[in-house]
């Protein structure tokens, strides 16, 4: 991911800033810090905890009552931008596996000053990112994260099943439902015509200190809901290769599943 | 690629660490024999560091294999139920123990279980690590029916192991913790990687019309969708090594991961077993209940039935399957041979002395 070279302009620009803050009236130099991430889940408020996969119901926007059975995803590039512009990643990623609680909490590979800055991540992996080859990624998910090459390649930014009630049959049924979003693609032109679905999560000013916490909320009822309202009986499965799909997925996302908590 | 070095540094930390009579622990660093697209593609074997590979254990691990001496009437060894020939399965639905009791599943292909990197393992992930997993055969009373005490007698009073044991481990004393090490260290050597799809991917062979369409078909959502489970061309297992309700029952008479860890959103779930070797495994399933490929993809395309735990990534279950027409079948079914790989149960690497 990203190239050592960047690493090595965030170190010195690091030093530099940190060196430039010994400049400053007092003479007190500005502690370097590593800020870290929690990442929790909810329900329009209401947190999604272990014992409520599969178990707890929910309804969303367009009707229909649904369960969840798994919540995982990917997100990369977490970001800091200063006041004056310069702004600070490690390029590093994170895979949150939220029903395991794998991966709840992370700390990029970034050393900055104390100040205040922008926060903002990529949720999924921008199209230079996808084009890397990562083991861990490749491991990751029983080594079921990666997309295939058919469908553009790259890897999933995130699978969210579980099970809805289908209330059109006799008698009402469950039905599976696997809301997975990648890249956009569509493999019926040649060449496969792909479009970018990462979308940044901007965080707003966070004053970050010594031992910084900050919390990333996932709305899990906005996927469903703004500004497309999802309907599950047209949109349950075989999202993958449905271009638009992605699409209405990756607005949806950005519309605001994600926010900072604490 | 596991290094000299490493296993260097673990095997002098771990005779730090052993008592006096381990002090003169001089077993040879091994390595596994890793396909280089294994090594490129995903993260390396985590051999236990209590347990590292060495020549020695690996020798008298295959020796312990092949010994029925490990039974409690000397008739059976692990290799009676984990045939070569069958890439280390057994071709019989439910293995018979050394009194002619029948099990209830079908034993499990041993290859490239040095790649499921956390466990666990069995159908129903009830042995968290593969050491653990080798400790039960031998105790159950349906298979090899034996105590640990009257085995481990067994081995420190032949003619062989004692000495065996001591190349191995630095002790002339054994004990049942040395037998499951020595047993999974030559299980992680079974590594298979030369199925005609690898040589595919390197570049040296190419894919039948039908094979090439049956990996589509495999790789397709709006048709096999086989991959979110089993895995696709990046990934040489061929299995999540995950837990899923697949469809085969409205009801359970084996619960599966459920009765392991109690929680009833487990029920009828197992381990995802891999694709690879298929053309030498049968029966499949956790029960062997199918005696052909065809009918493996027949239950995936219209065989499918509906209960609480199934897995959401089955999308048609309500038609009974994916609905593949029989041309796709006949194409994803030989696709999924071409991951069989004949030069694993013939090698004579793994076979006896």
């Amino acid at each position: 991911m990203k190239n050592h070279s960047f690493k090595i302009v965030v170190t010195f620009l690091s030093t530099v800033l940190l060196f430039s803050g010994c400049k400053d009236n007092d003479d007190t130099p500005l502690a370097e810090v590593s800020p870290s991430f929690s990442f929790t889940h909810n329900w329009d408020g209401v947190p999604i905890q272990n014992a409520d996969y599969e178990t707890t119901t929910y309804v969303n926007e367009h009707g229909e009552t649904l369960t969840l059975s798994k919540l995982m995803y990917l997100i990369s590039d977490i970001t800091f931008t200063d006041a004056q512009g310069n702004s600070f990643s490690a390029g590093d990623y994170n895979l949150i596996d939220a029903r395991e609680g794998v991966n709840l909490s992370f700390t990029p590979d970034v050393v900055i000053q104390e100040g205040t800055y922008n926060v903002s991540f990529t949720f999924g992996f921008d199209d230079e990112d996808n084009a890397g080859d990562y083991p861990d990624l490749n491991t990751a998910d029983g080594g079921v994260w990666i997309v295939p090459m058919m469908l553009g390649g790259g890897y999933h930014y995130m699978k969210l099943e579980g099970k809805y009630l289908n209330t059109q049959t006799v008698p009402e049924s469950q039905v599976g439902f696997a809301y997975h979003a990648i890249r956009a693609n569509d493999n019926s032109t040649s060449p496969i015509t792909l479009q970018d679905t990462s979308f940044t999560v901007d965080l707003g000013d966070v004053a970050i200190g010594e031992g910084t916490n900050i919390e990333i909320q996932m709305n899990v009822a906005e996927w469903f809901k703004n500004p497309h309202t999802w309907n599950l009986y047209e949109l349950f499965s075989m999202l993958m290769p449905n271009f638009n799909a992605q699409i209405l997925m990756s607005e949806n996302g950005a519309g605001g599943v994600f926010s900072r908590g604490n | 690629m596991l290094k000299n070095g490493i296993y260097g540094i673990l095997i002098l930390v771990a005779a730090a660490c052993m008592g006096d009579d381990t002090q003169t622990y001089t077993a040879t660093p091994a390595e596994l024999d890793i396909p280089p697209f294994f090594e490129s593609s995903i993260l390396p074997p985590e051999i236990p560091r209590d347990n590292p590979l060495t020549v020695e254990g690996i020798a008298l691990g295959k020796a312990l294999f092949y010994d029925p001496i490990l039974s409690a009437n000397n008739t059976q060894s692990c290799a009676s139920c984990h045939l070569q020939s069958g890439s280390f399965s057994d071709p019989n639905q439910f293995s018979v123990g050394i009194d002619g009791s029948i099990g209830t599943r079908n034993s499990m292909p041993l290859f490239n279980l040095a790649w499921n990197r956390r466990g666990p393992f069995f159908w129903d992930g009830r042995a968290a690590t593969l050491e653990d997993q080798i400790f039960e055969p031998i105790t159950n009373p349906i298979e090899m029916a034996n105590t640990w005490s009257n085995a481990v007698a067994a081995l420190q009073n032949s003619g062989t192991y004692p000495d065996l044991f001591d190349a191995a481990f630095g002790s002339t004393t054994i004990d049942s913790v040395k037998v499951s090490k020595a047993i999974a260290q030559f299980v992680r050597t079974l590594i298979s990687g030369n199925s005609k799809f690898d040589r595919y991917l390197n570049g040296v062979e190419d894919l039948s019309p039908a094979e090439e369409r049956g990996m589509n078909i495999f790789l397709d959502e709006t048709r096999g969708d086989c991959f979110h489970c089993h895995g696709n061309p990046m990934n040489p297992l061929w299995t999540d090594n995950r837990f899923h309700n697949n469809g085969l029952d409205e009801f359970f008479t084996d619960r599966g991961l459920g009765a392991v860890t109690g929680d009833p959103r487990d029920d009828g779930l197992f381990r995802t077993p891999s694709l690879r070797n298929l053309a030498f495994t049968a029966p499949y399933m956790h029960d062997g209940r199918f005696n052909t490929l065809d009918e493996v993809i027949d239950h995936y395309s219209n065989g499918l039935v509906y209960s609480e735990t199934v897995s959401p990534l089955l999308k048609k279950i309500a038609e009974g399957g994916v609905q593949l027409s029989s041309e796709e079948k006949a194409d994803l079914k030989a696709f999924l041979l071409s991951l069989s790989d004949p030069s694993f149960t013939t090698d004579s690497e793994y076979q006896p002395n």
